[in-house]
């Protein structure tokens, strides 16, 4: 059970849509997280370079919040197996797919891209019918 | 040296948004997929924040001829929706259920989550690698994104 935040999770939002923007007005880049991790995979010296420092800003930021201001709260209630076939499916399935919640769902949807759209649209449903064949399609 | 700045700066925007907002809890992730349990939309807020604001920004690109530190603006050239596209975004789906995580706030998370992120993250990687042996082309490599 998690409490509604609308005020956080929009200037939340707020801050990965600056960035999104950042990354485009500056570099001219989709700031999608799969498709920037996937292209460290024999990406020439010079790509892997921004590349890097994005992620660098991704795990660091975080990390120093967490270390000044206390731990996010983090359940994950999925267990070794689970999160193996999770990480599997998420990591093969984004690449696949060209792109994740990031590149399709924000990126995608604000420059009104119908394949952005269509993956959206089609991995929120999967999703939702995945939680719900877990939750209360097995028998719990 | 620049845009190795710009990236940093805008990868730690990305985390800290992602922090803030409660994506990087997957119950709550969870939560807002679980539309039929005790539903926590928030996260349609996320995405109601990032999107007009992403807009903006790819709007006010569109006036001029490049980005700041790079030749050209790299927007991704495939127009066509195909099976790769909805296959890959039907698996992404299964997995982002299962645990509630999706990449960003896995690896924004990764530095304090836990061995459980870390398994995660380790899978995910594996996931893309088997990929990129697998289905992924050197023609499926952006064009113009490898001089950029």
């Amino acid at each position: 059970m998690t409490s509604f935040t609308p005020v956080a999770s929009t200037v939340g939002g707020a801050l990965i849509g600056g960035a999104a923007a950042l990354l485009w007005l500056a570099l001219g880049r989709i700031a999608g997280i799969s498709g920037i991790v996937g292209s460290l995979a024999g990406a020439p010296r010079d790509e892997a370079g921004w590349a890097l420092a994005f992620l660098a800003g991704l795990m660091g930021a975080p990390l120093l919040v967490a270390l000044l201001f206390g731990m996010p709260q983090i359940e994950i209630a999925a267990g070794p197996l689970l999160l193996v076939a999770a990480g599997l499916l998420v990591g093969f399935g984004t690449r696949l797919g060209s792109g994740c919640t990031s590149g399709h769902g924000v990126c995608g949807i604000a420059r009104l891209s119908s394949r952005s759209i269509a993956a959206t649209l089609v991995f929120m449903a999967t999703a939702g019918v995945t939680v719900f064949v877990m939750r209360h399609g097995m028998g719990g | 040296m620049a845009r190795s700045l710009f990236a940093l700066a805008a990868g730690a925007l990305f985390g800290l948004g992602l922090l803030l907002s409660g994506m990087v809890n997957p119950a709550k992730v969870l939560a807002f997929l679980d539309v039929s349990g005790a539903w926590d939309p928030s996260l349609a807020f996320v995405m109601g924040g990032a999107i007009p604001v992403a807009a903006l920004g790819f709007r006010l690109g569109a006036r001029r001829a490049a980005p700041l530190c790079a030749p050209r603006f790299s927007p991704p050239t495939r127009t066509v929706i195909d099976a790769k596209l909805i296959g890959g975004a039907v698996l992404f789906g299964v997995g982002w259920g299962l645990a509630g995580f999706c990449p960003g706030p896995a690896l924004a998370s990764l530095c304090f989550g836990g061995w459980k992120v870390a398994l995660f993250v380790a899978a995910m990687l594996m996931g893309m690698y088997a990929f990129h042996v697998t289905l992924a082309r050197p023609g499926n490599a952006p064009p113009a994104a490898s001089r950029g």
